[in-house]
């Protein structure tokens, strides 16, 4: 035990930041254009929760969880990282939870729909902003954290949500942080500051 | 013809030889400096070539072919020793890729680790197959971690000619009691540990150990991972360096490692091909001395 405080994030990095976001590049290159048919989910997942129906934007949301499970972290992200099994698990889980047991009914009011049309529009545009191509922007469904941070949204949003359906987005944003941060991104501290913005809000809702 | 050796020179020269005063030892021209394994007597160059994160590409076919030209230039500018780990993601495989694209060269030198505790046996025999290599020449107990496991297992394998040589590994300073213990007890013929022109802990007490009981010593993180290089490139390389033939930072630094009678190799990582050239030629030409092992040490540290 000792010996593990002896390590710090950067001792445990495997990849380098122009691998993780060649990574990125080539799966949004192999799959195009998939990103377009999952904003159209965004968007639709958004209407059915404004609308009432949460047990279909749960089912829905629950979807690109799973594919983000087995496309990116199983398929991709496990040839460079030996941890991306037990996350592609851990989203395998979220995704199940999501589509068997998630309900997730916006509240009145327009906030929630506005947050979810800024993150599934906006999240794809950070790269760019960064610097980094548009081909290694990240899209909801297609990469985790804009899936996560769309999760959170809705969560947040969403007043008979499922508590067995934060701890796994939470975690996720503690683990993209601390990945992000020591890759040197300029938006690290994003998805982990969404998660605390989301925490606010449903516990003042 | 030369001369036969007077009996007195003649023993002068084999004990210098013992004591590693003559090394390194430069080889023919443009081959890197060499360092005798003090367990064998066999001659490795000064540098070698790591593989943590820089070798860690997954499935990208342009960064493995990038992989393979930094080995082809690697093994044409002399380098031997290839060092990586089951806990560096793809970098086996990239690397076995890489000596099945280049035919594999009669003078690597393998140097791989054991790292999960009871998965020894499972777990060389999938890291050989990754390298798509015969047989290890070194395997390593990476980071200590269930050494009194593996130990035995790797000196067998010695024993029963499965293996070349077999070493303990720590990093960062870490466990260094422990490593200590390992050296003065068991017949290990490398220690791996992290040395560099501001991490000097390892010339108090294993650097000694290392010369006292025979054992090769290997120089991880010789960049602090690419930090050292990458404060230190605002500022310019001190004129003095051109002594020793140094044309960069790096080199400097490098030299500064292997410079040190007790260090046999450091195993810079690298993905690109000039820089594993400049590294390499850190192998070669005038070393500092004592005098200037200092200034190099003292000046880095002022400047981070």
């Amino acid at each position: 035990m000792s010996e593990w405080s002896t390590y710090t994030l950067a001792d445990l990095l495997m990849f380098s930041a122009r691998t993780y976001w060649r990574l990125l590049q080539l799966y949004n290159l192999a799959v195009w254009p998939l990103q377009l048919a999952t904003l159209a989910l965004a968007l639709a997942i958004g209407w059915c929760a404004r609308r009432g129906d949460g047990r279909a934007a749960a089912a829905l949301l629950g979807l690109a969880w799973l594919w983000v499970a087995w496309a990116y972290q199983a398929q991709r992200y496990a040839t460079i990282n030996t941890a991306a099994p037990w996350f592609a698990a851990a989203f395998a889980l979220q995704g199940m939870l999501l589509a068997g047991a998630g309900r997730l009914s916006l509240q009145p009011g327009g906030a929630g729909l506005a947050a979810i049309g800024t993150v599934s529009v906006g999240w794809p545009l950070l790269g760019p902003l960064s610097g980094r191509p548009w081909t290694q922007a990240e899209v909801f469904g297609i990469a985790p954290d804009p899936t996560v941070a769309l999760t959170l949204v809705l969560l947040a949003f969403a007043p008979r949500g499922h508590a067995l359906l934060w701890p796994v987005p939470l975690l996720w944003c503690a683990v993209s942080g601390a990945t992000l941060w020591t890759l040197h991104a300029p938006d690290a501290w994003l998805l982990p500051g969404l998660a605390l913005v989301a925490l606010l809000v449903r516990w003042r809702g | 013809m030369m001369p036969p050796l007077s009996p007195r020179r003649r023993r002068l020269l084999q004990a210098l030889l013992a004591a590693g005063a003559f090394a390194p030892l430069v080889g023919a021209r443009g081959a890197p400096a060499t360092r005798s394994i003090p367990s064998s007597g066999e001659a490795i160059p000064l540098v070698g070539l790591g593989s943590w994160i820089t070798f860690n590409v997954g499935n990208d076919r342009a960064a493995r072919a990038g992989c393979t030209e930094v080995l082809r230039a690697f093994f044409a500018a002399g380098g031997r020793l290839v060092d990586s780990s089951p806990m560096y993601g793809s970098a086996q495989d990239v690397i076995g890729e890489a000596l099945r694209t280049l035919g594999r060269p009669a003078g690597l030198f393998a140097a791989d680790k054991v790292w999960t505790a009871g998965a020894g046996e499972w777990q060389i025999d999938t890291s050989r197959r990754r390298w798509r290599i015969p047989r290890f020449d070194l395997l390593q107990v990476h980071n200590l971690l269930a050494w009194e496991q593996h130990l035995p297992r790797l000196l067998a394998m010695k024993a029963a000619g499965q293996l070349r040589y077999v070493g303990i590994t720590t990093s960062e300073g870490r466990r260094h009691d422990e490593v200590v213990r390992i050296m003065a007890r068991e017949p290990i013929d490398f220690v791996q540990v992290s040395y560099n022109a501001v991490d000097r802990e390892v010339e108090q007490r294993i650097l000694p150990l290392a010369r006292d009981r025979g054992i090769a010593v290997i120089a991880n993180r010789p960049f602090r991972q690419g930090d050292l290089t990458q404060a230190l490139r605002r500022h310019p390389v001190p004129p003095w360096a051109g002594e020793i033939g140094c044309t960069s930072w790096a080199q400097l630094l490098l030299k500064f490692i292997v410079s040190h009678p007790q260090v046999t190799c450091a195993i810079p990582a690298t993905s690109q091909v000039a820089h594993v050239r400049e590294n390499m030629a850190a192998a070669g030409g005038p070393m500092p001395d004592a005098a200037l092992r200092t200034r190099i040490s003292s000046l880095v540290a002022s400047l981070l």
